[in-house]
């Protein structure tokens, strides 16, 4: 099962790893920071090496987004991110795990769970069963 | 993955003896598995334009020894250790007890400490010849995340001090229905995923069906491996049928029967009614009798269905689970009316895998429907489209409330 995970964050400024900008984890001790960053990379590195991850991108600051719109036709761009909530994608993953109980513990496992949220969506198959 | 044709079909049956003989030669299984890897690689290169060699097998076995001994002496060299030359001399020897390689590369593929997309990938690769790339193709990942997980589970079974020998007579049976299990999946993963344009993926199906032909050789008298076999020819043949040109999901009783394959299903049949008679009974076998008893069906009308209620009895008795329950409730409903099939349904959704499936509401919407409670299909029609991850049959369940809402 394919999974895209979400990352969602309300860093106070841009950059990555994302969870290191919010105003949360800038309070914390330099050791907690660091620990914290091992933890995602020992993350990043079991996910790698099992074969579960399938892909990331990590995304620019949303003040470089464009979204467009045509709702007469001619497609027209605006500045900024279509989402207006404080909590800014950052990120996503594409995992590809045995369950979805899996998917679910990998998500959990991002800091940013602590600071904003990983939504966890199910990646469709062409495959199906006749019914 | 191409349609092994002669040839590569020649080298991919050799695939798991000419690792067998390697594994027992050298020992380490991960370098013996990459070296093989390497060979197929090499007579898929050299056979279509120079010919098969004379002894393809010995072939097999001089060039992947070869390799492995080159990989061996580059890692001592790197290490500054000795080279135990004698040790390291290749031998071409033959491919030794073909069969008993085989079977034990499947258990060994199988291990009880890899997670299933694990064994499923080094499976293919180890038993069934099948290239990294190919895999990861028919998958839908990329190649290096495929490389990563077969690297991953040959040090996991290294870890887990595996050895390439038989498992001890009080694990075997287990193991072996882990084998069956992981085939079971290969098939169902190129079954199902037919309906796409992957047709990668569908050729999964083929593999499965050629692998299993295999380990039914070496235990020509296990009724669940005869089982297995049977119901992948028997759900194979409905493949032609069970996708309509615009590749939109054919339900059963829709699929023009004219185009199911006669002689996978003759040949399901046969091998299903032999196992019932012959072997103890397991689920496998019992899955293949239901559908056989669809199989031999004309039409759908004609399905005798008090007999395939009596089978999902049986097999609720023997592994029960909450498939299992629904499709027995629709049995259920074709033979003694839909209120009967709904009534079976009653607390499945408690289960906690079953409540977010998307095949509960799928079957209590058919049942709806075949009351006449419009309201009630379309709303668990609309739920079912909604908990499904699959594309067709989202479309199937969509164009299912569709008609009802047109057509009531």
């Amino acid at each position: 099962m394919k999974y895209l995970l979400l990352i969602y964050s309300n860093a106070e400024s841009w950059g990555h790893p994302i969870f290191l900008r919010t105003s949360q984890a800038r309070e914390m001790t330099e050791d907690a920071r660091s620990a914290m960053e091992a933890e995602f990379d020992a993350l990043l590195t079991e996910i790698h090496d099992s074969g579960e991850l399938v892909s990331v991108a990590a995304l620019a600051d949303p003040a470089t987004a464009r979204t467009v719109r045509a709702p007469d036709g001619a497609p027209v761009a605006t500045d900024g991110p279509f989402g207006e909530s404080k909590e800014q994608l950052a990120g996503v993953f594409v995992v590809d795990c045995a369950t979805p109980e899996r998917a679910e513990q990998i998500a959990g496992r991002f800091p940013d769970t602590r600071f904003g949220a990983v939504e966890l969506r199910p990646i469709m198959g062409a495959g199906g069963q006749e019914m | 993955m191409s349609v092994p044709d002669g040839t590569e079909d020649l080298w991919r049956r050799l695939a798991p003896r000419v690792l067998g003989a390697l594994t027992r030669r050298y020992g380490d299984f991960d370098a013996a598995e990459d070296a093989v890897q390497e060979a197929l690689l090499a007579a898929s290169k050299q056979w279509p334009e120079q010919g098969v060699p004379e002894d393809p097998g010995a072939w097999l076995i001089r060039v992947a020894s070869r390799r492995l001994v080159d990989r061996i002496r580059s890692d001592r060299a790197r290490e500054r250790r000795e080279v135990a030359a004698a040790l390291l001399t290749p031998e071409p020897g033959a491919p030794g007890a073909a069969d008993d390689d085989t079977l034990t590369l499947l258990l060994l593929c199988c291990h009880p400490a890899l997670a299933e997309p694990a064994r499923i990938a080094l499976t293919l690769r180890a038993v069934g010849g099948l290239s990294t790339a190919q895999i990861a193709r028919a998958f839908l990942v990329p190649e290096a995340t495929m490389a990563q997980r077969i690297s991953r589970a040959k040090q996991r079974i290294r870890d887990a001090g595996a050895r390439f020998a038989p498992p001890a007579a009080a694990e075997r049976d287990e193991r072996m229905r882990t084998v069956l299990h992981v085939l079971y999946l290969i098939f169902n993963e190129g079954y199902t995923a037919s309906a796409g344009a992957e047709v990668s993926s569908g050729e999964l199906a083929g593999e499965a069906i050629r692998l299993t032909r295999a380990v039914r050789v070496l235990l020509p008298y296990d009724g669940e491996v005869a089982g297995l076999l049977a119901l992948m020819l028997l759900t194979d043949a409905r493949r032609p049928a069970r996708t309509g040109p615009d590749g939109a999901l054919v339900p059963l009783a829709d699929q023009d029967r004219s185009r199911w394959d006669r002689r996978a299903i003759d040949e399901g049949v046969a091998l299903v009614t032999d196992a019932l008679s012959t072997a103890p009974l397991g689920p496998y076998q019992v899955q293949a009798a239901i559908a056989a008893v669809h199989a031999e069906a004309v039409t759908a009308a004609d399905t005798d269905w008090p007999q395939i209620l009596g089978l999902y009895t049986l097999l609720t008795r023997l592994a029960p689970n909450p498939v299992v329950t629904l499709n027995r409730a629709v049995a259920a409903a074709m033979v003694h009316g839909p209120s009967v099939g709904l009534a079976l349904l009653d607390g499945l959704g408690d289960e906690p895998r079953m409540a977010r499936h998307h095949r509960l509401p799928a079957v209590r919407a058919h049942l709806h429907e075949m009351a006449g409670d419009r309201d009630a299909a379309l709303a668990d029609y609309a739920l079912a489209a909604r908990l499904t991850t699959s594309i067709p049959e989202q479309r199937y369940l969509n164009a299912r409330a569709d008609r009802l809402r047109a057509g009531a």
